[in-house]
C-alpha cells in the first residue's frame, strides 16, 4: 500500500525484498514502474491485487515513461514496467531488458484540458496557434508530448508552446492553476481531477489512440509476482478497474 | 593570513579504520564524476556544445544568474546592513525568513512563487490585470526563482562580514567628518569587500544551478526559460550526449567557482 517516488528508496526496499525472498511463489514485494498518467487506475489496480493476494505487497514507483525506461536501462531492480507507449517499451525490449514481448493492456485518448471554467474560451485545437493564449504541452519524448504533437500535425497546427512540461501530471497541475490557459492531455487524466480540470473533445480525425503496454522485466528481484500482477492487470478484474477509469479496451 | 601551526606535536601514523572511511567519504565525490567522464563523447563534444539546444540554455543561464545576482545585490546588501546594524522588533524572524530558501526544497519556492506571483497570484494577479505582465513562463520568472533562491547566500555572507566588522573604523571616521554615505562607501563597503565578492560568487553560482523552483515557477522552454540545468533534465531522457555536455559544462562552472573562492574555503582555518 505504499506509494513511493523516490527510485533510491525503491532500490533499498526491492533489495531488502529480493533478500527475503528465500522461496519462490507470489509474495514480497513487487516494484512496478508506471507511467504516470496510470497512476490513479494501478493504485486502485494495487488494492485489488492486494487484497485478492496478502502476501504481495505492489509498491508503484510513478514517472514519465521515458524517465522510467532511463531508470530501467540503467540497471534498476524493476519488476513490471507499464508505459504509456510502445516507443518507451520498445527500448527496453530492444535492450534485451524484458521477459518475452510486451502485452498491450489499454488505451487513451487525448482531451484539451482547460482550467474550470475555460477562461480564455479555449474550443479546439486550432487556438494552440495562438500566440496570446498559454500553452503548455508535455516535452517531446514524454509520451504526452509525442501523442500531443501527432494531434497537433493531424490538425495542421503549429502550436505556439509557452512552456514544455517533463510529464502530464506536472501539466495537469499548472493548467489546474490557471497559469496556463491549455494544453493536451489524456481523457482519463481530466476524469481524475474531477472538475478542477475542465475537457475539450478532441474529434476523432484529429485524435490519437494510444496504447499502454505491460512487460516483465527480466531479472527483476520478484519473478512470480511479477507474473501475478501482469496476470491480474490483463485480467477480466484488471481491465474492468482500467475501464472505471476511463482507459479503453486495446 | 593563517598562522603557522607551531605544536610540537610529532607526526603520529593515523588510525587505519579512520582512512579507510575517509577514502570512502572522497569516493562519494570522486564516484559520480568518474561516472560522467567515462560516458562523454568526447569526439561529438564540439558539436553537443554548439547545438541550439545548448547555445540556448546557456544564453539563458547566464543573463538569468546574472540578472538574480545583481538584484540579490541591490536588495541583499542593505538587508544585511539592516540585519547587522539596526534593533528592530522581529529581526529573527526577519533573519529565520532570509534562511528558509536555503532549506526548503526549491519545488515548494516554485509551487510558492506560482501562487503568489502567478497570473491568478495573490500578487500576480492584479499585476496582470493593470500591466497585462505575465511573470511564469518568461525570463523574468526564471529570474525571480533564480533570486528566490540565491539572495540568501548573499545576505548571510554580508551580514557575517558586517558582524565581524570593528565599528570603531567607522566611528573614527564619522568623527573625521565623513557623512554616513560616505562612511558606507568609503570605509564599511571596502572593508567587507572580499566577503561581498564571495557572497555574490555564491549567489551567482546557486543561481546558475537552479532547477526546482525554476520548472515549477517558470515552466520549461527552449531559448526563453530553459536553463543549464533544465535542458539536463530533458535532454537525459532525448539525447543523453547532449545532456552529458551541458552537465559537463556545468561541472566546468563550478569547479571555476570553487578555485575563484579557494582563498576563502580551500586553505584550512
Amino acid at each position: 500500500m505504499k506509494r513511493i517516488r523516490g527510485l533510491t528508496v525503491t532500490l533499498v526496499a526491492a533489495s531488502l525484498a529480493a533478500a527475503a525472498c528465500a522461496s519462490p511463489g507470489a509474495h514480497g514485494e513487487v516494484l512496478v514502474s508506471t507511467a504516470s498518467s496510470l497512476a490513479d487506475a494501478f493504485e486502485a489496480l494495487e488494492v485489488a491485487f492486494e487484497a485478492a493476494d496478502p502476501e504481495v505487497n505492489v509498491v508503484l514507483n510513478l514517472d514519465g515513461s521515458s524517465a522510467l525506461r532511463e531508470q530501467i536501462l540503467a540497471g534498476a531492480p524493476v519488476d513490471v514496467f507499464a508505459s504509456a507507449d510502445p516507443a518507451n517499451m520498445d527500448a527496453i525490449v530492444a535492450a534485451g531488458d524484458t521477459d518475452g514481448e510486451a502485452l498491450v493492456f489499454a488505451g487513451n485518448r487525448l482531451e484539451i484540458a482547460v482550467p474550470a471554467g475555460n477562461p480564455a474560451a479555449v474550443a479546439g485545437l486550432e487556438e494552440f496557434a495562438r500566440a496570446d493564449l498559454l500553452i503548455g504541452l508535455c516535452a517531446v519524448g514524454v509520451p504526452c508530448g509525442d501523442y500531443g504533437r501527432q494531434a497537433l500535425e493531424k490538425a495542421g497546427v503549429v502550436p505556439s508552446v509557452d512552456t514544455d512540461e517533463p510529464n502530464v501530471r506536472a501539466l495537469l497541475t499548472k493548467i489546474e492553476a490557471g497559469e496556463l490557459d491549455a494544453g493536451i492531455v489524456y481523457v482519463t487524466d481530466v476524469i481524475a481531477l474531477n472538475g478542477r480540470v475542465e475537457g475539450i473533445v478532441i474529434p476523432d480525425e484529429q485524435n490519437v489512440l494510444t496504447e499502454y503496454q505491460i512487460a516483465t522485466i527480466a531479472d527483476g528481484p520478484n519473478p512470480a509476482g511479477s507474473t501475478a500482477f501482469v496476470n491480474f492487470v490483463l485480467s477480466p478484474e484488471g481491465r474492468s478497474i482500467l475501464e472505471e477509469y476511463g482507459f479503453v479496451a486495446p | 593570513m593563517t598562522s603557522k601551526s607551531t605544536s610540537p606535536r610529532r607526526r603520529q601514523q593515523p588510525p587505519i579504520a579512520l582512512v579507510i572511511l575517509a577514502v570512502a567519504g572522497i569516493a562519494v565525490f570522486i564516484v559520480p564524476l568518474i561516472g560522467l567522464l567515462a560516458r562523454t563523447p568526447w569526439r561529438d563534444l564540439p558539436a553537443l556544445l554548439t547545438s541550439d539546444v545548448v547555445v540556448d540554455a546557456l544564453r539563458i543561464s547566464f543573463i538569468a544568474s546574472i540578472g538574480a545576482t545583481a538584484i540579490s545585490a541591490v536588495l541583499g546588501v542593505p538587508l544585511a546592513w539592516l540585519l547587522a546594524r539596526v534593533e528592530f522588533p522581529g529581526r529573527s524572524i526577519v533573519r529565520g525568513l532570509v534562511v528558509l530558501p536555503l532549506v526548503l526544497p526549491p519545488v515548494v519556492g516554485g509551487a510558492a512563487l506560482l501562487f503568489a506571483l502567478g497570473r491568478r497570484g495573490i500578487i500576480g494577479g492584479p499585476l496582470h490585470q493593470m500591466t497585462g505582465l505575465v511573470l511564469p513562463f518568461s525570463i523574468w520568472g526564471v529570474v525571480i526563482a533564480a533570486t528566490f533562491v540565491a539572495m540568501p547566500f548573499l545576505v548571510i555572507t554580508v551580514e557575517g562580514a558586517l558582524r565581524n566588522l570593528d565599528p570603531r573604523f567607522e566611528g573614527a571616521a564619522a568623527t573625521l567628518g565623513a557623512g554616513r554615505w560616505t562612511v558606507l562607501r568609503r570605509v564599511t563597503l571596502p572593508m567587507i569587500g572580499p566577503s561581498l565578492a564571495a557572497g555574490l560568487a555564491l549567489a551567482w553560482a546557486r543561481a546558475l544551478g537552479e532547477f526546482g523552483a525554476t520548472i515549477t515557477f517558470a515552466g520549461n522552454l527552449q531559448g526563453r526559460t530553459q536553463t543549464l540545468p533544465l535542458a539536463v533534465f530533458v535532454a537525459l531522457e532525448t539525447d543523453r550526449g547532449a545532456a552529458v555536455a551541458l552537465s559537463l559544462i556545468m561541472v566546468v562552472i563550478s569547479l571555476t567557482v570553487l578555485i575563484v573562492l579557494r582563498e576563502r574555503w580551500w586553505r584550512p582555518l
